[in-house]
This record gives structure tokens, C-alpha cells and sequence, in this order.
């Protein structure tokens, strides 16, 4: 999400200046820690409430790992969740898909329950950063870390899925779209890791499009819709659109979806949706663009997910 | 801080070491077990040409450390030629093709291009594109990195490789 300038260079002149090796440590070589990997969702969480504030639990490590080079992360403690089984894997439970934490991108477009019953994440997938990464790259650290940059939180807000948190206190669900509550600020607890995601499997036939805008592959959208619906006819019968990355969160825009519902998608209509899209979005200016930029191809990602959802429901 | 002891198999051989928890894998790879074939070109997972294979899986190893990869079946560049000594058929392809210029992306491309052929061996020019997309080449413009895969892809799949028309 963010491309931080390394420790090293708008340092204050009060510090002194680093040498070039000690720039290369503190910019590519993260900070000392313990490494902790246990076989059980119950002794992680029991680490990382004894261990506290210190302790960040390691899924996929794309985001954290980088940002521990950085230093803009230096836990004391990581504790890797690869060691846990149950972490992983996808599976149909009455008319929901279950997705495990430890399940990475790459887990997912292999699946073919996944692109059978909810192809939208298949989708979605495949515009996340890399081959490479999406080898490591997990569904729950994406969810979880709350980025706002990242792809699978509108998606899971526009699904209307729930998450699985695990923590001292036993297990809760909550709601993707009551999870989000700033950038990188969640509804988790200290000491809780998110187990799995609860995705209800869409109408057969449905309409479903991620339109993102990017500048190259693996970076994080300057803007980005998401659609899910189902058609009546020539008339659109219920639908949801999700933003990503046009606000501190994700965001579900509930106006632009009914300015579009019982509607055959004219201009008009179109128009609307955008405009009430665009009217909840608040991107910050950065190099992908300045606010009106990133809000206008906001409300252009919404009008084609919307023609392409509508193009493809069956 | 405390060291951990981590076994591995590197190219089919078992090696171990001791390594602090903050060992990067792409580090352990190159200082520890001397295997310079592995390049560290950004070390922010841009680039890939860190990128070894670890289990059936691509990975930047710039982005792992290497006590997560304790246990594991590694290869890397340094074990792709053919038993005999002889090119793989990507290595060939790379030659036969000029699949490199500087020659620094190269061993992150060819292990890049191993998994890819693995999972799809008879992929499309989109799909190879798509397949690479990871690994960055500031010389070639891709061009010939493309057709070395397609050399390589028809030579493992026992059919003549013919050159696109251009």
C-alpha cells in the first residue's frame, strides 16, 4: 500500500547520518526477534496473548516482512501460522464456502470449488500482486491486515461473508463489513487471529465483476469495484458493489447499488450509480493519482463492473 | 540472539546451518551455503530474481526466512542443468533464444519458468507473460525471454519450436 521511503533517508538532520552499511541493514535486514511456530490455533493464541503487543502473528508474510525491513515493523516475537494444518484449505458447508486462513492466492485459483460456486474470488485472485507472491500470499493476511490497499476486503464485504476469530476469550464471528475500522485498525483483540472466512455462495447464474485499476502488475488499485448481482429479466433484481482503496476502509455503496436495482442499466442509471458511488469516496492523493483522479476512475470501475457483472450472469 | 539450527535439501543434497530467526532465505542461500546463482535484486519482492523453487511453489526468497523453510526441498538455478551436465531444455532455450542480456534477472526468470512449464507445459504467449509477470528484466523488453520459454516448452513436449513471425 504504502512505498515508505527507506530509514535512512528523510531522517532529521538532529540524527546523524548512516553509514552506507548501516543503511543497508536498517533498510533490507528486519530487526531481531524470537521465531515461534506452533501446531495449533489454541498455542497461537496462547503465545500471542502471553507475549502481548510484541508479538505479531506471521501468515503469508508479503506485507509484514517487507515492512519489517523497513523497520516499520519490529515485533519481538513472530509467530509463523504455517505450522498449523487446519489453517488450511477450502470446503463447501451447506451454502457456504469455507476458506481457511493459511489458504494462499495461489490455493485459490486452483480450486475448482472456487471458481465453480464463487468465481469472483477467482478473479480477484489473479489481479493480486504476483505469481510469486501469490504462492505465499494468504487469504486471511489479506483480509486481516487491514490495507486498505488490498483486494479481499470489498470482495468479502460485497459477498457477505463473516470472519472466524479465535482468541482468549474462545471463538466470535463478525461480519466482513463490521470488521474494518480504519486503515490497519480491525475488529480483532489483542491475542485473537482470524481462522477462517464464511462466504455465502451466490445465486447460480449470478452476475460478478472486480474491475481494478492498477499501473502495473503487482500494485495496489488506484481504484477498484466490486459487483455481484442477479438479473430479473432485462431488469436488475438485487445487487452489491464494494470499494477498494477509495477510503480508509472498504467500503459497500449501498445508494450506488439501489440507484441500479430494478433498472435495465441505461446511461441513466449508470450514471447514478457512479455518482453515488463516488460520493462516498475519499482516496488520498498519492503517486496513483490526486483526489478527483482517483474518484473519477473510482465511478468508471463501478460502471463497467456493473456492465460486465450484468454481460455475465447466466 | 539465539541461533536455530535449520536442514534442508538445496538441489537435492541436505545441508544445514545455523541462522538467526531474521535470516532471509535468499541470504542463507547465498552466504551460508555459498550458492551465488540466486541474485538479490531489489529486496523489496519486486524484482524476483531471488526467486527459487521450495516445495512446488515459486517463491522470492528475499520475502521468507529461512527458518520457515526448515524441512524443505529447495532448487535453484544452480541445480537446473541436466544430470549429465548438459543445459536444461529452459537453460538451452535461453541461449538458443538470447534470453538475456546483463544476465542478473536470468537465474530468477529460468526458476521462475521451471514452475510455470511444470504446471502448464504448453502455455500461451499471454500466459507465459502473465506467468513472468513477477520477474522483472530492464534489458531484453521481455521479447526473447518469451520465445526461450516457448523453445523450452516445445522442446520438453517433443515438438519443433517455431519462431513467431515478428
Amino acid at each position: 500500500m504504502i512505498a515508505p521511503s527507506p530509514a535512512g533517508r528523510d531522517r532529521p538532520a538532529n540524527v546523524r547520518a548512516l553509514s552506507a552499511k548501516d543503511e543497508w541493514e536498517e533498510t533490507m535486514i528486519p530487526g531481531s526477534f524470537s521465531y515461534h511456530r506452533p501446531a495449533s490455533v489454541a498455542d497461537a493464541v496462547k503465545l500471542l496473548s502471553d507475549l502481548g503487543e510484541d508479538a505479531r502473528p506471521l501468515a503469508g508474510g508479503h506485507s509484514l516482512v517487507p515492512m519489517m525491513k523497513l523497520r516499520l515493523a519490529t515485533p519481538a516475537h513472530l509467530v509463523d501460522l504455517h505450522g498449523i494444518a487446519g489453517l488450511k484449505g477450502i470446503r463447501r458447508d451447506g451454502n457456504n464456502l469455507v476458506i481457511g486462513a493459511m489458504t494462499t492466492q495461489h490455493d485459490l485459483l486452483a480450486s475448482d470449488e472456487v471458481g465453480k460456486s464463487v468465481p469472483i474470488l477467482n478473479e480477484a485472485a489473479l489481479l493480486i500482486a504476483d505469481p510469486q507472491v501469490r504462492y505465499r500470499g494468504t487469504i486471511g493476511g489479506n483480509v486481516a491486515n487491514g490495507d486498505p490497499g488490498n483486494d479481499m476486503p470489498a470482495l468479502m464485504m460485497t459477498l457477505g461473508a463473516t470472519y472466524r476469530l479465535e482468541g482468549p476469550g474462545g471463538a466470535r464471528e463478525v461480519a466482513a463489513a463490521e470488521f474494518y475500522q480504519g486503515a490497519y485498525f480491525t475488529a480483532l483483540e489483542p491475542g485473537e487471529i482470524l481462522t477462517s472466512i464464511s462466504v455465502p455462495v451466490p445465486p447460480a447464474g449470478h452476475g460478478y465483476a472486480y474491475e481494478k485499476l492498477k499501473r502495473k502488475v503487482g500494485d495496489y488499485a488506484t481504484a477498484a469495484a466490486a459487483v455481484v448481482l442477479t438479473m430479473a429479466g432485462d431488469k436488475v433484481a438485487t445487487c452489491t458493489i464494494g470499494l477498494t482503496n477509495v477510503h480508509e476502509t472498504p467500503l459497500l455503496a449501498a445508494d450506488a447499488a439501489n440507484a441500479v436495482i430494478g433498472t435495465s442499466l441505461d446511461a441513466t442509471s449508470l450514471k447514478n450509480a457512479a455518482a453515488a458511488a463516488e460520493a462516498i469516496m475519499s482516496p488520498a492523493a498519492d503517486a496513483r493519482g490526486p483526489v478527483e483522479y482517483r474518484k473519477h476512475v473510482g465511478g468508471i470501475m463501478v460502471t463497467r463492473a456493473l456492465q460486465r457483472a450484468a454481460a455475465n450472469t447466466k | 540472539m539465539a541461533k536455530t539450527h535449520v536442514t534442508m535439501k538445496v538441489n537435492g543434497a541436505e545441508v544445514e546451518g545455523l541462522v538467526e530467526p531474521r535470516t532471509l532465505l535468499v541470504h542463507f542461500i547465498r552466504e551460508n551455503l555459498q550458492m551465488t546463482g540466486t541474485h538479490i535484486g531489489c529486496e523489496t519482492t519486486h524484482c524476483g530474481a531471488c526467486t527459487v523453487d521450495i516445495d512446488g511453489m515459486s517463491v522470492k526468497s528475499c520475502t521468507m526466512f529461512a527458518v520457515q523453510a526448515n524441512g524443505s526441498d529447495i532448487t535453484t538455478i544452480e541445480g537446473m542443468a541436466n544430470a549429465d551436465g548438459t543445459l536444461s531444455a529452459l537453460q538451452e532455450g535461453f541461449r538458443m533464444m538470447h534470453g538475456l542480456q546483463c544476465g542478473f534477472c536470468t537465474p530468477g526468470m529460468i526458476m521462475r519458468a521451471h514452475r510455470l512449464l511444470k504446471e502448464n507445459p504448453s502455455p500461451s504467449e499471454q500466459e507465459i507473460r502473465m506467468g513472468i509477470s513477477g520477474n522483472i528484466c530492464r534489458c531484453t523488453g521481455y521479447q526473447n525471454i518469451v520465445k526461450a520459454i516457448q523453445y523450452a516448452a516445445a522442446k520438453i513436449n517433443g515438438v519443433e519450436f517455431r519462431e513467431a513471425a515478428e
